[in-house]
């Protein structure tokens, strides 16, 4: 069996509002990755529509967005897994072609979610949760990873500094990315002014600046086989392992509340399936929709030991010049974090990263890149392990 | 033919509750007598919190309730300022797990608890409760 490679990306602006309809918005996504991998419509033999339901009114987008793509008639698919929706289409999309059902097959991830309130959004958010024995005590996502910190800052000394650390690095790149939603530069001290809303508590010990913003947008991956990636691109970026993991949705079926186990698992079979360990990994894009998923990414993907992951960024190791530079382009935290178009954005990244095409945000010569997306709160895990020729 | 009446007993439990109809409504019952209460497997003995109808290990539907007594250890908790469509009312307020060894449990600090009180690892109790719009649920005491 050959490789399987990704040749195409591409990706929408990330925006707090799309002036247009879910298809419009997949088409900008569409458009430059077909570009990228010089293909038209008749070379995609399938697509995996990847989102969050509920945030828009068209049931079923897969149909409807792959005709406006003119994708018909090849057989289209949804995937869904809250947060991580898109890298589990990459997943899904690596079977159909490694199985040798398909030889290219685009995988797009979208989400309009400017047209609900935040009230709103958080409610259907938190119905990403436990429905039946935890939404009735009124939980949204950012209580969830609060208690996390909480369990962080009791173990390990934690504080709401080392978090607010995550927020600077996030905003110093994400003034270099084109595509990302907040491009402004943030300090320590913002977090310390009444007047800022970095400062302001949103769930103990989650202050404003720890927290991701809905976004619309939409990405776009193309993956191929061995033969169709070397026929279309000079610069294919080989997927090297893959992991995946659930875990019990209610926190009361979890270990501990310091990590996610989702991660520590997928990314072990990623490594393995790569016969790589973390030391190797030279760029990584990982789920921050919070400042302490960042910290506690760090440590589930070996990048620290437990409880280290505030003293490596407190190093700027995660910094572009660092030992291990991670969200180099923004993360989640400055573009915006537009659920099912979100992993696809970490993927583009990464390739874009190994191909030397990141621009400012470009780490000198990375050989591997790894991707680590989340969906819900631990409830599903995707890593991904990248390499060039 | 005359229209069959729904258990919809489930649809009491919470501030808001998203579910009506489950097989395990008799929880609702203890609640409203005063007792927090999981299953337990008849053939596996696995212990459940929140209770279920089934279960995977032995694939049987015989389950027994337990009441869930005695004190657990705070896991973490958090207090909105924030929060989600149906919840505005009860701000600020605070989630949290405490850990009874057997099974954990989920839910909120009781309000009259100041949150400068609590500290992860401090022992706690699950008591039943009624939430400010008289729905039922349990809130977490100190022990």
């Amino acid at each position: 069996m050959g490789k399987v490679g990704i040749i195409g990306v591409g990706q929408s602006r990330f925006v707090r509002a799309y002036p247009g309809s879910v298809r419009e918005l997949a088409f900008e996504a569409y458009r430059e990755a077909m570009a990228d991998a010089k293909m038209t419509p008749r070379d995609i033999d399938a697509t995996v529509i990847c989102s969050a339901p509920e945030y828009d009114k068209q049931r079923s987008p897969a149909g409807v967005i792959a005709e406006y793509l003119g994708l018909n008639p090849q057989p289209t698919f949804y995937a869904e897994t809250l947060c991580s929706s898109g890298s589990t289409g990459l997943k899904l999309a690596y079977a159909l072609v490694k199985s040798g059902l398909h030889q290219a097959v685009l995988v797009l991830g979208f989400q309009i979610m400017s047209q609900i309130s935040s009230e709103e959004s958080q409610e259907r958010m938190g119905r990403g949760a436990d429905i039946q024995w935890e939404s009735p005590f009124g939980t949204m996502m950012p209580a969830y990873y609060a208690m996390h910190a909480q369990a962080h800052m009791a173990k390990y000394g934690t504080t709401p500094e080392d978090l607010a650390r995550v927020r600077v690095k996030s905003a110093l790149y994400g003034q270099f990315n084109d595509k990302a939603m907040i491009r402004k530069p943030a300090t320590l001290e913002q977090f310390q002014d009444p007047e800022h809303f970095f400062s302001g508590p949103v769930a103990t010990p989650l202050r404003g600046g720890d927290c991701c913003a809905n976004a619309d947008g939409s990405s776009c991956l193309i993956v191929a086989s061995e033969t169709v990636a070397r026929s279309f691109s000079d610069k294919p970026v080989w997927i090297l392992g893959l992991g995946a993991a659930s875990a019990p949705v209610n926190m009361a079926g979890r270990d501990n509340l310091t990590g996610l186990a989702v991660a520590e698992q997928a990314g072990r079979q990623a490594y393995d399936m790569a016969g790589i360990g973390p030391e190797r990994v030279d760029v990584a894009e990982v789920h921050d929709c919070f400042t302490i998923a960042e910290i506690m990414a760090y440590e589930n993907l070996g990048f620290a030991k437990p409880g280290e992951g505030p003293a490596l960024i407190g190093a700027k190791e995660t910094y572009k010049e660092g030992r291990i530079p991670v969200n180099v382009d923004g993360g989640l935290l400055s573009k915006g974090h537009p659920i099912g178009a979100t992993g696809g954005s970490q993927f583009r990244t990464i390739v874009l990263q190994l191909r030397g095409e990141a621009g400012e945000m470009q780490v000198p010569n990375p050989a591997i890149g790894l991707v680590h997306n989340i969906g819900g709160v631990g409830l599903y895990g995707n890593v991904a392990i990248l390499g060039r020729e | 033919m005359a229209k069959k009446e729904m258990d919809t007993r489930f649809a009491k439990f919470g501030t808001v509750s998203f579910t009506g109809i489950s097989q395990v409504n008799d929880f609702i019952d203890h609640l409203e007598q005063g007792k927090l209460m999981g299953t337990r497997c008849t053939a596996s003995g696995r212990v459940y919190f929140p209770p279920r109808a089934h279960c995977f290990e032995s694939m049987s539907s015989d389950m027994e309730w337990f009441e869930v007594t005695g004190s657990g250890k705070l896991v973490s908790f958090s207090t909105l300022k924030y929060a989600p469509t149906g919840f505005k009312e009860d701000l600020p307020y605070t989630i949290a797990l405490l850990d009874f060894g057997d099974c954990k449990v989920f839910g909120r600090i009781d309000p009259a608890v100041p949150e400068t009180e609590l500290a992860v690892g401090m022992e706690m109790r699950a008591i039943p409760a009624k939430t400010a719009n008289g729905q039922l649920t349990y809130v977490f005491e100190k022990a």
